[in-house]
């Protein structure tokens, strides 16, 4: 049951990252890519991870995608993107670094046998609440940095964007953007 | 033991399948007369008595009506669209318990599909990735109206979602666990112990995040008839516009399930009372859903971020600090 599982999603997920790689349609890429995120949560699922799963779903697919989502509104997404492939050396070194890394992860399990986990599964513990017990007891400084890190990314976004924000053409009056359209017009 | 927890399984999903399409159908005849008698209309009144035939004559028409795909549109994708704010709207059902556990013939019944430990947070994910619907239908569609929902439906989803995760936090620290069955039971003790007492905050600020997650009217820009036609669905017809017509209506009752669950004691202890009224209390909140509608205007896209982002998100985020302290001495 769960080999046919597992074989079931590794086949989806090849096959739609695939497709983010191989197509020229930028929407195809986008929906492949996305199908991709939720179809790896399955291997979560499967291995009694759910919480990382759960997680797996919310923030690739429905916030990181969406982010690229954002990006595809200022392309016309129903032509084919032309791309120009200039170096094939940089190709055929990515795509031989691509080969390596499977060898490595086929051949990984020939050294593992006696690989032991630094933070065994706890019995009669909740998912959320042992990823929380490693997250803030081993792990508490980087997820600190993580969040110190985000808040700098807030507040450059916020001054970044937010240069014009008392300006809102919404809530103008019809003379006052024609005032400042002819002001525009003379500079 | 495994093949009967398949059939089980098997026959719950078909169960709840058949129920809430069928629910779907039923939603829009409520929608129709609860609008009109608040307009001091009849409505629907000539298709069967009171209008109820009303449900199968729409049903014949968008099956047989013509399924165009536009010359310019993206097929696979434009076709495929629909299907993803159905399916996931059904998906997000399997983590709600619908009613207590119940005894049929001698056998128990319990009527989850899957009583994951992190149920909430599947529900979440799952209607999260429900927009893919929105979004990938009006791209594919090649329409300018369909573009500006498109734009609208990203920001709008994006932005309340945070809101319906933070004002969730607050619950969450208190019960301890993401599943519903546990929320159902931590509010088991009568009225006084549902969650909304104690968490008033976070069950307005989760309310109002529902009505932006289904789309419905003061967050209805997504597809404003008024403005840009049907937004993401002005290019479809037939079955395809309805299967999102049918998980609009599908995610109304799965949220309205889950504000019951999570803040107002869900079924409480399991009596026969106690599920009736839990479809009483969901009853209400989807009614409230339709009342919205006849109440108020739509609000314009630069108010709802507004209101997300400097009234609501701020608000969920004090409402977690100040359950923090509560909780700590």
């Amino acid at each position: 049951m769960e080999a046919i599982a597992f074989y079931l999603f590794a086949v989806l997920t090849t096959v739609m990252f695939l497709i983010t790689v191989l197509t020229n349609h930028a929407l195809y890429a986008l929906s492949a890519l996305a199908a991709g995120m939720i179809f790896i949560s399955a291997f979560f699922f499967l291995l009694g991870a759910d919480f990382l799963g759960a997680i797996q779903i919310i923030v690739y697919t429905g916030a990181v995608m969406a982010l690229y989502a954002f990006g595809m509104m200022f392309f016309d997404t129903t032509r084919d993107v032309v791309e120009s492939r200039t170096s094939p050396q940089i190709i055929f070194g990515l795509s031989g670094l691509a080969a390596l890394t499977v060898v490595a992860m086929f051949t990984a399990p020939i050294i593992s046998e006696n690989i032991t986990a630094l933070y065994p599964a706890i019995d009669g513990v909740g998912n959320s609440q042992m990823v929380g017990m490693v997250l803030f007891t081993k792990f508490l400084i980087p997820f600190e940095v993580a969040a110190v890190m985000l808040l700098v990314a807030m507040i450059a976004g916020i001054v970044l964007a937010g240069k014009k924000m008392d300006h809102s053409l919404t809530l103008m009056k019809e003379e006052e953007i024609e005032r400042e359209t002819n002001e525009k017009a003379q500079v | 033991m495994e093949v009967a927890y398949i059939i089980e399984t098997l026959i719950k999903i078909v169960v709840i399948l058949l129920v809430f399409s069928a629910l779907a159908g039923f939603g829009t005849y409520f929608e129709r007369k609860i609008l009109a008698f608040m307009q001091r209309r009849l409505g629907p009144m000539h298709v069967g008595p009171f209008g109820l035939l009303q449900i199968a004559a729409d049903g014949i028409k968008l099956f047989t009506k013509e399924d165009i795909v536009p010359t310019n549109a993206v097929g696979p994708i434009f076709k495929i669209a629909p299907v993803i704010t159905a399916a996931t709207a059904f998906m997000a059902a399997a983590a709600i318990p619908f009613l207590p556990q119940f005894t049929i013939f001698g056998y128990t019944v319990h009527p989850i599909v899957a009583d994951v430990n992190i149920g909430i947070l599947y529900i979440l994910g799952v209607m999260a990735v429900g927009f893919y619907g929105p979004l990938l239908g009006s791209l594919a569609s090649s329409n300018k109206f369909a573009l500006i929902s498109a734009a609208r439906a990203a920001s709008v989803f994006i932005s309340y979602e945070v809101v319906t995760g933070l004002s969730l936090l607050a619950p969450l620290m208190m019960v301890g666990s993401f599943s519903l069955i546990d929320f159902n039971n931590y509010q088991a003790g009568g009225i006084g112990d549902w969650i909304i007492w104690s968490q008033p905050v976070a069950f307005v600020l989760f309310w109002i995040a529902a009505f932006a997650e289904t789309g419905r009217t003061p967050f209805h820009l997504v597809a404003n008839d008024h403005e840009i036609i049907d937004g993401f669905g002005t290019e479809y017809s037939g079955m395809r516009w309805g299967l999102f017509f049918i998980g609009e209506y599908a995610n109304m009752f799965f949220i309205s399930f889950v504000i019951v669950l999570l803040f107002l004691g869900g079924f409480g202890d399991g009596s026969v009372l106690g599920a009736l009224g839990f479809l009483l209390k969901m009853s209400f909140f989807f009614f409230f859903f339709l009342w919205t509608r006849a109440a108020w205007p739509d609000i314009r896209p630069d108010q709802l971020m507004w209101l997300c982002w400097k009234v609501l998100m701020p608000l969920a985020v004090i409402n977690v600090v100040v359950t923090g302290f509560v909780m700590m001495f």
